[in-house]
């Protein structure tokens, strides 16, 4: 039930706040979402959809960190941090 | 896809079961609070990659799984009348009522319109203003922002054939209805990820504190929760009760605020009567009296009602992480997906349903009697 996809803003249509739209592009598949929650918004972004509403932004720097976090475990090993 | 394909890096998680394995001394029970991660756990085989001596607990959130019979038999009686398009998430309408379910009264002259977004059932609203279009809205936080803006654009619109039956439901009341009933085994929690993008995470942190259990956000991939139980594994082990957030790419400690804004003028906070579970105090949201126009149950005079559910059915038991699928007598003869008894086998989240899905033949790793390492 709780499921969100991302996908790429590609196209964003109005300014009402509750009712902004945006294309998104969910590889390949695009579908009309609702963009009230993201007023920070801009094409080109990635957002988190669920039920055919935008409900965040995806950071791209934060989603690097899964794989930043094991080589951090690493390094304070070979530093005798742990 | 961006975002997906490679947070299921086959190498990159070998890597966390490792680094798991190098960490733990002993045993620890760790319950994942939201269905979909329950199901990615044992899609993907998670539990299995994971040390013997961490079991996990399958949690109760699947708003499908939690609506109550009572509710289902209200939406039913709804969807059967004359003038009624009754709209629903797909998940529902296979779920047993204490007489039937929805596709039933499809099947017997219902119109019951199955929709991806409330939004769709504003769309049939406006197409047909000479019926009553009613939508189902189940779901936890993760949910309820859309349904706030959709009734709010219905209110917008002056639609006066829209209404909602709102069975909403809250997490957090939830955990905390587990972590204070005596007997629990839980020695931490994943929390749900995109729940908590919409309402961030600092309503965990009394919950850590008082409990003194360790949570941690995490998302939906397999590296997702491999660096949950990373994070958790590593809190137990230094006897630490935080809240972290793994899902930092679209979580942070407010959440979405315009979302949480809307909903405080759509919304109040109510009890609700959980499947299986019992009423739990402020764990509902139904709409207040600035929207009462679009309350299905204030529009067609509807008082609900409580029903008695299947006793051969252990779904709450299993809701509540006290047993686990396969140790059901009726999982799998009696109840399957086909001729379910409970919810927690309809639902594509239920743990009955995943286990009876990748795991036919029960096969629950954490039957195994627990090692101490």
């Amino acid at each position: 039930m709780c499921l969100a996809v991302p996908g790429k803003l590609i196209g964003i249509r109005g300014d009402d706040p509750l009712t902004r739209s945006g294309k998104v592009d969910f590889g390949g598949i695009i579908k009309e979402i609702n963009l009230a929650f993201v007023p920070e918004a801009r094409e080109g972004d990635y957002v988190l959809v669920h039920a055919g509403i935008a409900l965040g932004l995806v950071d791209e720097k934060e989603a690097a960190r899964v794989f930043q976090y094991l080589e951090e475990i690493y390094s304070g090993d070979a530093r005798g941090e742990k | 896809m961006k975002y997906v394909d490679e947070f299921r890096a086959a190498e990159t998680a070998q890597r966390y079961v490792r680094e798991i394995e190098r960490i733990v001394s002993r045993s620890w029970t760790i319950m994942e609070i939201c269905g979909g991660q329950t199901h990615a756990i044992i899609k993907h085989g998670i539990d299995r990659l994971l040390p013997q001596c961490i079991s996990l607990l399958h949690g109760p959130g699947c708003p499908v799984c939690i609506t109550s019979a009572g509710v289902i038999d209200t939406a039913i009686e709804l969807a059967r009348r004359e003038n009624v398009i009754f709209c629903s998430f797909g998940d529902m309408v296979r779920v047993p009522g204490s007489t039937g379910d929805l596709l039933s009264a499809k099947a017997a002259g219902a119109d019951l319109r199955i929709v991806y977004s409330p939004l769709d059932s504003l769309r049939i609203a406006r197409d047909n203003p000479q019926r009553e279009v009613v939508f189902f809205a189940i779901g936890f936080e993760t949910t309820a922002p859309a349904i706030a803006v959709t009734v709010q654009q219905a209110k917008q619109a002056g639609l006066r054939n829209y209404s909602i039956l709102s069975a909403l439901a809250l997490v957090p009341p939830a955990i905390e209805a587990i972590l204070s009933a005596g007997g629990n085994t839980i020695d931490g929690f994943l929390a749900a990820g995109h729940v908590c993008t919409v309402m961030g995470y600092w309503e965990y942190e009394p919950l850590a504190a008082k409990y003194r259990v360790p949570v941690v956000v995490t998302g939906f991939e397999p590296l997702d929760i491999l660096q949950g139980m990373h994070m958790i594994t590593a809190q137990l082990e230094r006897g630490a009760a935080e809240v972290q957030n793994q899902y930092s790419r679209v979580v942070t400690r407010e959440g979405n605020r315009p979302a949480q804004q809307l909903m405080n003028d759509v919304f109040r906070v109510v009890a609700r009567n959980w499947r299986g579970i019992g009423e739990i105090k402020n764990s509902g949201l139904v709409l207040n009296n600035d929207y009462q126009v679009f309350d299905a149950g204030h529009r067609f005079g509807l008082s609900h009602h409580q029903v008695a559910e299947d006793t051969r059915c252990i779904s709450g038991l299993v809701l509540q992480g006290r047993k686990k699928p396969p140790e059901c007598a009726m999982f799998g003869t009696v109840c399957t997906p086909e001729r379910p008894l409970g919810a927690t086998m309809v639902s594509a989240e239920g743990a009955c349903a995943a286990f009876y899905r990748y795991r036919p033949g029960g096969g629950d790793k954490s039957q195994v009697t627990k090692q101490e390492m």
